[in-house]
């Protein structure tokens, strides 16, 4: 077995540009721009307790995505074992979080759960899938990159030369 | 599903009232409902990484690719465990 076999893959260490960090960052600014609709939505059916529990629950999902992105980033940096760690126990970590950002809440007065559930379901997964778009073409034909014409790529790869049409 | 069945009978005997009785019950199916939501990602996460690190081991060069794509699945599977728990907080709460 010559050397090249013998290094472990889970020893290897990230230090190109951090996908997560720029995924993250194109979320939290669509959140932003999707913000202001969903609390308008809420304060038209639930009224102003309903808009400050929306503006909570989307709050939570950037939170929650920032935490993500920033645990998977700093612990790729160090070595992809401890990605992996961070990756499957950030899971559990962020999962109680968002769990105790709901409790302590709960029982305030201006907390409606009906729209904070609905805001933290839609925003998460809405945002997920607005992000699918610019993703999903690049990654089977790079060629087909979107570009906006107010806005930088929404992402950068460790082989960025390669997606250039 | 026996063993909240169970639950409820103890508490009857105990004393507590029906309304009681079914309160207990409720919150114990909703906590297991949580747990089960919650395990269907737990192997998702897993399953999701460990494909990943196994690309990567096969093409290092493409590791920026599966980082992103990763990212975006292990963020979709946690959806699922975020449903199961707002499921849970309206059935226990509201």
């Amino acid at each position: 077995m010559n050397q090249v076999d013998s290094i472990s893959i889970l020893a290897m260490r990230d230090t190109g540009p951090a996908p997560e960090a720029a995924i993250t960052r194109d979320l939290v600014k669509h959140g932003l721009i999707a913000a202001p609709v969903l609390i308008g939505g809420s304060a038209a059916i639930w009224g102003s307790n309903g808009a400050l529990s929306c503006g909570y629950g989307v709050l939570i999902v950037l939170a929650n995505f920032s935490i993500a992105a920033l645990l998977v980033t700093r612990a790729a940096r160090i070595s992809y074992a401890l990605m992996m760690a961070a990756t499957l126990f950030g899971y559990i970590f962020r999962l109680a979080l968002v769990s105790a950002a709901i409790f302590f809440v709960r029982n305030l007065s201006w907390v409606e759960l009906l729209p904070l559930g609905l805001t933290i379901i839609i925003s998460h997964i809405g945002l997920l899938f607005w992000e699918l778009r610019y993703v999903s073409l690049t990654l089977a034909f790079p060629g087909l990159k979107p570009k906006l014409k107010n806005s930088q790529s929404t992402f950068s790869t460790s082989d960025e030369s390669t997606v250039k049409p | 599903m026996e063993a909240l069945a169970r639950i409820a009978k103890a508490a009857a005997a105990a004393g507590a009232s029906a309304a009681d009785a079914k309160n207990n019950a409720a919150a114990g199916s909703a906590g297991f409902a949580y747990g089960l939501a919650a395990i269907g990602p737990g192997i998702g996460i897993g399953l999701i990484f460990g494909s990943a690190i196994e690309s990567m081991a096969r093409q290092p060069e493409s590791a920026g690719m599966v980082r992103t794509t990763m990212f975006l699945g292990i963020a979709f599977t946690e959806a699922l465990a975020l449903i199961g728990f707002v499921v849970f907080i309206l059935l226990k709460y509201a």
